[in-house]
């Protein structure tokens, strides 16, 4: 997989990452990874608590075809990312379901409109007669041959999601939280429905280019899980998010770097140890605490 | 409820809340739908959801420790949640998230939530709803307090009128398409009346301390539909007085 040799890593950090970033396709996927790591943790954080993970896997699952056809009509696989996520967002927000939450019904119109999605993404990629391997890369993700111009995209996008999402964020979570009582103080909830699908189209466009489609959730749901596993504070779990999907991110790029395997595989391994992880810690603290034995005194308070 | 609040519209005659329209005043309305209750896996703590109740409304993010004044108002924002969970409570669990609590618990802390702005008007629909009976006692105890300590009037919706009534000023009964009793609960709550609106034979007894207890018919009528084709909707509204 490696284009340079067989390198071996020093165990001097520093050493190794200046190793690393001399090859500048490096430099791209940690500034890639590093964008989109931060913008999946915290808007990760909304999708588990607004309950929209099957959300994020459509809109992960629609960016597949949306790449393999912007390749086979010759443009940019970013474009078709984007364009795909954002477009199947807004239909997602005309479905009466996909705004107020997921119930298991609405859970199978979804599954069937995803495996169609997949099915026309595989006829694209044989349309194209392309190497194989552009397969797998669309699939479980790829660090190599980011370009300066996709960092530029994804520095954009990061940036309106990150931007907006600071803006309206309390509101939406009121509104996830507690639709009658937000309506009642004024909330858009459905405004704000529509527009948080929107935002999760495009950072799901973002993730599908460093994951690849199929592990999205390593860095959109994996590291927001295992922050609220951990902690109930909105803004520390958000931090802690961000800071989990940035630490496997970078690991799993260093690691992928030097084994000849892939970095989809590691960056997802990672957080799911994280998730593993948060909840043994929670366990443990939750018997420390006891909390039926609080509870029941509480009662009798 | 919804049309006080100006969400839905009224299908005929006035309503004047607060002394405006319905919907013009609801920063000074705090209101508890009738919900089920957060699943155990929502992780949020208790006080983030009372807080909402102060600024969840507002747009943009609270930036933390920026200027003595924001951090000023930040100190009183806290100071409030913490007044407000104080006076139902819930101090003892509020910190932690809210999924964990009992429906006890979440009801208290969502009633601090609608009283953590300082409304002048409170409503509560079915805030008894799914509670064991200890935790209506209590829940009813505390609301009738807190609308004589608090410059509050209350507005309560229920169907099981027993756990309420001690504390009750008027009662309106809502049934037959319209505004069917008003009064003093002695004046509302009696065996004639009870039974004529609810269309079944409903008793009306007197505890040995003056206390009503309403009682209904031991087995449930034979015919539903035939019921409910005369009455759409029976439920009783207490309202609770402050000044």
């Amino acid at each position: 997989m490696m284009a340079s040799g067989n390198p071996w890593p020093s165990w001097n950090l520093l050493d190794d990452f200046r190793e690393m970033w001399s090859f500048p396709f490096m430099v791209n996927a940690f500034r890639a990874g590093t964008l989109v790591a931060v913008t999946a943790g915290v808007i990760g954080w909304f999708v588990v608590t607004r309950k929209q993970s099957f959300a994020a896997h459509t809109l992960a699952m629609v960016s597949f075809p949306g790449a393999a056809a912007a390749v086979l009509v010759g443009v940019s696989a970013v474009y078709g990312y984007f364009v795909f996520c954002v477009g199947a967002a807004l239909v997602l927000a005309t479905l009466p379901f996909a705004l107020a939450g997921e119930s298991e019904g609405q859970s199978a119109a979804t599954g069937t409109v995803q495996a169609f999605l997949l099915a026309c993404g595989y006829l694209f990629v044989a349309l194209y007669h392309g190497v194989l391997s552009g397969l797998n890369a669309l699939l479980f993700g790829t660090f190599l041959g980011v370009t300066s111009q996709q960092v530029a995209i994804l520095a954009a996008a990061s940036l309106v999601v990150l931007v907006t999402l600071a803006a309206v964020g309390r509101p939406l979570l009121f509104a996830s939280l507690d639709p009658a009582v937000a309506a009642a103080r004024g909330i858009p909830a459905n405004v704000l429905s529509v527009l948080f699908l929107v935002l999760l189209g495009t950072a799901t466009a973002e993730a599908s280019q460093i994951t690849g489609v199929l592990l999205v959730f390593a860095l959109l749901v994996m590291p927001a899980a295992a922050a609220q596993q951990v902690t109930a504070r909105p803004s520390l779990a958000i931090a802690l998010a961000v800071i989990i999907a940035f630490a496997v991110t970078w690991i799993g790029l260093g690691v992928a770097f030097y084994l000849p395997y892939p970095s989809g595989f590691f960056i997802t391994t990672l957080a799911f140890c994280c998730y593993v992880v948060a909840r043994g810690f929670r366990a443990v603290r939750g018997t420390r605490r006891a909390p039926a034995v609080s509870r029941l005194l509480g009662a009798l308070r | 409820m919804k049309i006080l609040l100006g969400l839905v519209p009224a299908s005929g005659g006035t309503v004047r809340v607060l002394g405006g329209s319905p919907g013009r005043a609801n920063n000074r309305i705090g209101y508890l739908p009738q919900r089920r209750s957060f699943d155990s896996g929502v992780r949020i703590r208790g006080t983030d959801i009372v807080r909402l109740g102060l600024d969840g409304h507002r747009w943009g993010m609270p930036m933390p420790g920026l200027g003595p004044r924001r951090a000023r108002r930040q100190r009183a924002a806290r100071q409030r949640v913490a007044e407000a969970i104080e006076m139902v409570g819930g101090s003892e669990y509020a910190n932690r998230p809210i999924g964990e609590l009992s429906g006890g618990e979440q009801q208290r802390l969502l009633i601090a939530q609608a009283l953590v702005e300082r409304p002048a008007l409170l409503l509560l629909d079915e805030p008894l709803d799914s509670l064991d009976l200890p935790n209506q006692v209590a829940v009813a105890a505390l609301v009738s307090r807190i609308c004589k300590e608090e410059p509050v009037a209350v507005v309560m919706v229920a169907h099981d009128v027993n756990p309420i009534l001690p504390y009750v000023d008027r009662v309106l009964y809502i049934a037959l398409g319209g505004a069917a009793a008003c009064g003093t609960p002695a004046e509302v709550i009696t065996t004639r009346t009870l039974t004529k609106l609810f269309g079944t034979p409903v008793e009306v007894l007197t505890a040995s301390d003056g206390r009503l207890v309403v009682v209904g018919e031991p087995e449930p009528p034979a015919l539903y539909s035939d019921r409910h084709e005369r009455s759409p909707a029976s439920t009783a509204s207490g309202a609770s007085g402050a000044p």
